[in-house]
């Protein structure tokens, strides 16, 4: 009974306590003019993956035993640690506060009297849970540690390939004039035989034109050529969206490409110096 | 062993034993991923009674062939392959513009966790590890197609399962997953010891302090 009473009183006491001690030792303040640089917190920081592994960091550094943990003294550490990040006021990850309030926990159950013989298997010692939960972390650790060092392809082991370039069919030719007039034909024919009574003319502009279908290319896909010959406007749209082709090729801004002999003939705008 | 004399031999006067070993040897280099043993008997077709246990006669021939080569052909999880015998890597790697990255820790240890847990939900990895596990992470061994998602798992809100890949245990050399490094055994935890009184000083408080000889017992039963 008594001892349930001083309990508050003493986890106050200690609460107090941690705010100001490293290691045990009471450090007062930070030195105001101690100066970090910011790149050495990051460093700091990612060392650590996480608040087990900075338990396990703690436990090791001591040469201790993870089923031997002395809790009082490991609890004290990371707090010491937990304040020096809050203090240099790193954003700590939620979890490092977690650990801190676990660890509390089980150091304040620690001062509990410890259960009697008939109650032992329903209240297990408060450090179990942690202790396995380190130890799985630490199993892992070492595997990932190991799994890092297996030879891995591309950085300790290479692939023996012959190239295949020679194999390969040469790559096709640019399609001719004669090749785009062609196309040109097919698509007037096609048109006209679409082509209904036709009730005004439109003027058609080839400049206009070359910004559509400027406009309709872009730079990583090829599309079909004879598909910007559009005919819905008849021979004269066809012959105009020919032409205005014909002046964006001669000004340098498309790319043309034909996928296999006698394949579709295809078309993409040019990346250009200062565009790219 | 192939060119008996000096000259060029056209193609008939192979004997069917050297040129099935030329060509297993030149659809295997000429691949860019490891060939399964029934691609190479498909690439065989057409050949006169090749089947597959002359396949597999003609890559026992290739692989002593090449013993005093550079090259080695290895069979991995995806198959066949020719690879750069291993002592000459550190020539290799001293040929390349630049290091491969490393892989991060957390990347290594969620690696580990999928690896030797699979199926595994990222919730169970984010329990070992006692941290969250970053989504860059996760995309990273994804597209590195290490790792997939195998199924979900039947708990509220359907977790995707992850597990590793054939690629993974080719990029490592293996052919199955329990070619893996056994994981350290756990400890039984028999009896706690009690904790030390909060008011003495515990030993080995830093790190240049002497381990206590109790807990060096403890590592050499390790």
């Amino acid at each position: 009974m008594t001892a349930t009473l001083e309990i508050p009183d003493r986890g106050g006491a200690i609460e107090a306590d941690w705010a100001c001690r490293v290691n045990g030792s009471p450090l007062g303040e930070l030195p105001a003019d101690l100066y970090i640089p910011p790149d050495a917190l990051e460093v700091f920081l990612e060392s650590f993956e996480g608040p087990l592994d900075l338990l396990l960091y703690l436990i090791r550094r001591q040469n201790l035993d993870i089923l031997a943990i002395p809790i009082a003294e490991i609890t004290r550490q990371y707090m010491a640690y937990i304040e020096i990040m809050q203090a240099l006021r790193l954003e700590l990850a939620g979890e490092y506060l977690v650990m801190a309030a676990l660890l509390a926990e089980i150091k304040s159950r620690m001062l509990l009297p410890r259960p009697s013989a008939a109650s032992e298997d329903s209240d297990e010692d408060p450090r179990l849970a942690l202790i396995r939960q380190l130890q799985e972390y630490e199993r892992f650790k070492t595997a990932a540690e190991r799994l890092d060092a297996m030879p891995r392809i591309d950085r300790d082991v290479f692939h023996a390939q012959a190239s295949r370039d020679a194999l390969a069919a040469p790559p096709p030719p640019a399609p001719e004039l004669e090749d785009l007039l062609d196309a040109l034909v097919g698509v007037l024919r096609r048109a006209t035989l679409r082509s209904h009574h036709q009730i005004s003319s439109e003027a058609l502009s080839v400049r206009e034109r070359m910004a559509r279908i400027l406009q309709r290319l872009d730079h990583d896909a090829f599309v079909d050529f004879t598909s910007l010959l559009t005919g819905t406007e008849g021979r004269p749209g066809v012959v105009v969206s020919f032409l205005a082709v014909l002046e964006l090729s001669k000004a340098g801004l498309l790319d043309w490409g034909q996928g296999e002999p006698y394949g579709p003939i295809q078309v993409r705008r040019r990346r250009t110096g200062e565009e790219a | 062993m192939i060119e008996r004399d000096g000259q060029e031999r056209t193609e008939t006067d192979l004997d069917t034993a050297d040129s099935l070993d030329l060509v297993l040897e030149a659809v295997l280099f000429a691949a860019s991923e490891p060939l399964r043993m029934q691609d190479l008997v498909a690439a065989c077709t057409g050949m006169e009674g090749v089947g597959h246990g002359e396949v597999e006669a003609a890559l026992q021939r290739l692989v002593e062939h090449y013993r005093d080569r550079s090259l080695e052909l290895v069979r991995s999880a995806s198959g066949f392959r020719f690879r750069v015998r291993q002592r000459f890597s550190a020539h290799v790697q001293a040929s390349l513009p630049e290091r491969p990255p490393r892989l991060s820790r957390a990347l290594l240890e969620t690696l580990a966790i999928i690896a030797y847990r699979q199926p595994v939900t990222r919730a169970e990895i984010e329990e070992i590890r006692g941290v969250a596990v970053s989504t860059q992470i996760m995309r990273n061994v994804l597209e590195r197609e290490w790792v997939h998602v195998v199924g979900h798992k039947e708990v509220p809100g359907r977790p995707a399962l992850y597990a590793t890949t054939r690629t993974f245990l080719d990029d490592l050399g293996l052919s199955r997953l329990d070619e893996l490094p056994p994981l350290d055994a756990l400890r039984e935890l028999v009896e706690l010891p009690a904790e030390p009184d909060d008011a003495e000083p515990v030993s080995g408080r830093t790190a240049d302090v002497d381990p206590p000889g109790e807990a060096a017992e403890h590592r050499t039963l390790q």
